[in-house]
């Protein structure tokens, strides 16, 4: 057993190319996929029922697809559209879309729970549109739904390894080839979880500073 | 009276079938302050709404020193950016207070003056520095307004409204969310912005303060103006037998040791 660990040290390059990987694939989806989210969210509470229909579609139609189904439409489904894109792309495209409708309805619902008052305060002194809810509705928002949205993210890096079929090489895609290449799956894996397992860590941390500021504002 | 400042004319404001406000007209000239009164569910504070088009009125018209709030020159309703440029020149306070959770106190006083009236960064903070000590809350400037007590808020809120610089003032019900230990802070400031000449239109069920400090008042029933005059009319001889009810109502409160 330790031996296997030994050959999965060996490969340590493999793996920490694929982790880096992991890492970029998922803090680049989580920023995009926030700030998509945060301008859907306004559709969906829009007074405009095109509006709000149209994102409502979109929202609960990403929430009902595998994310695996939705990676293998946009990387093999779409070339037969005549839109063709290489894997990272598809990847993270993939990922984008798909969580900027978590992270949109993760905001509607912090918003609907929202008091009033300071939003009306914020028209009556003369904000409107998008100054009204980029500094009136939104920051109070992104407080309260700190952990939800840090939680998403974590789903983020575990949904990117679901793209090791379209053969990105994230970190499960790093982890698979040492396996197969020496027949180590324990050793292999193992350590990919707890790569993963860091890299939530990160995220927590990240999640709790928000916490802390918030926490001075309740 | 003295300059025409806010014209509020033939204002009517209905709910599916309920008629809030029927055919409501009043004036306010410069420096004076009106006081707003009347039974729960009287549409005091959808009057007050109405005067910045947080509401829309249903019939009647709005001018704010002369210029008609809500309804552009070719008679269309306004955009918002017409609608927030007027909006700047009303101050508002709430009765739940609304400030801003995510910003300071002194942030709070900054934002719109900044961000709307794009006023210059420094001067603004200098203004609103001396605004915080004039409602004796200097040293709370950098606390979020979740740490202050419901006094403290409203002071913060009356502030923030005079960073503006508004042209008028409007308070709806500012003391009812209030411990009633803490009306009297809140009601020594707005004394003294009405000693000041701040123009303003005050909804409260304070009569004590209306009877001192205000310079007119407006009886509102079943959302009708039914009476208007000084408050020493009022208070001592209501022209209207609703006037005089709710007046025995709240005389009879006060001697029942009730607010």
């Amino acid at each position: 057993m330790i031996h296997d660990f030994g050959i999965v040290w060996s490969e340590r390059a493999l793996l920490l190319s694929g982790f880096a990987n992991t890492a970029i694939l998922s803090a680049l989806s989580a920023v995009v996929a926030l700030l998509l989210g945060c301008i859907l969210t306004p559709a969906l509470m829009s007074k405009h029922q095109a509006v709000s229909g149209a994102a409502r579609v979109f929202v609960d139609g990403m929430r009902c697809v595998p994310f695996l189904l939705l990676a293998y439409i946009v990387y093999y489904g779409l070339p037969s559209l005549g839109i063709r894109f290489d894997n990272w792309t598809s990847g993270l495209a993939a990922l984008i879309i798909y969580n900027a409708a978590y992270m949109a309805e993760i905001l509607r619902g912090a918003w609907v729970v929202q008091p009033r008052e300071p939003i009306e305060a914020g028209v009556a002194f003369g904000f409107s549109e998008i100054k009204l809810f980029r500094r009136i509705i939104l920051p109070p928002l992104l407080l309260s739904a700190g952990p939800v949205l840090g939680n998403q993210m974590i789903q983020i890096v575990k949904d990117s390894a679901f793209l090791t079929i379209i053969a990105i090489p994230e970190l499960t895609h790093a982890a698979s080839s040492i396996q197969s290449r020496h027949y180590v799956p324990f050793a292999a894996f193992i350590t990919a979880v707890f790569l993963y397992w860091g890299l939530c860590l990160v995220i927590e941390a990240g999640v709790s500073s928000v916490g802390r500021v918030a926490e001075a504002r309740r | 009276m003295a300059q025409l400042v806010l014209d509020v004319a033939g204002i009517s404001k209905r709910y599916g079938d309920v008629e809030v406000l029927r055919d409501v007209s009043f004036q306010v000239g410069k420096g004076e302050t009106v006081c707003v009164l009347g039974p729960s569910g009287s549409g005091k504070s959808t009057l007050l709404r109405c005067i910045n088009w947080l509401e829309r009125p249903d019939a009647g018209q709005i001018y704010l020193n002369g210029a008609q709030v809500g309804i552009t020159g070719g008679g269309l309703v306004m955009g918002d950016r017409d609608l927030s440029r007027i909006r700047t020149r009303i101050g508002m306070v709430f009765q739940h207070f609304a400030l801003w959770p995510h910003l300071t106190v002194l942030q709070n006083l900054m934002e719109a003056p900044v961000q709307v009236q794009k006023r210059d960064k420094a001067e603004v903070r200098d203004e609103a520095l001396a605004l915080l000590a004039k409602v004796g809350l200097s040293e709370k400037r950098d606390s979020f307004p979740a740490k202050l007590s419901g006094g403290q808020k409203q002071r913060v809120g009356i502030a923030r409204a005079l960073a503006m610089r508004p042209d008028l003032l409007l308070f709806d019900e500012p003391t009812s969310a209030l411990d009633p230990e803490l009306v009297g802070e809140v009601l020594v400031v707005m004394r003294d912005l009405a000693r000041d000449g701040m123009t303003m239109v005050i909804v409260t069920h304070e009569m004590g303060f209306a009877r001192e400090a205000a310079t007119r008042v407006l009886f509102l029933d079943h959302g009708r103006a039914v009476e208007t005059g000084s408050p020493e009319r009022f208070f001592s001889n209501p022209e209207t037998e609703r006037a005089r009810q709710f007046l025995q109502r709240y005389a009879g409160d006060a001697a029942g040791g009730r607010r």
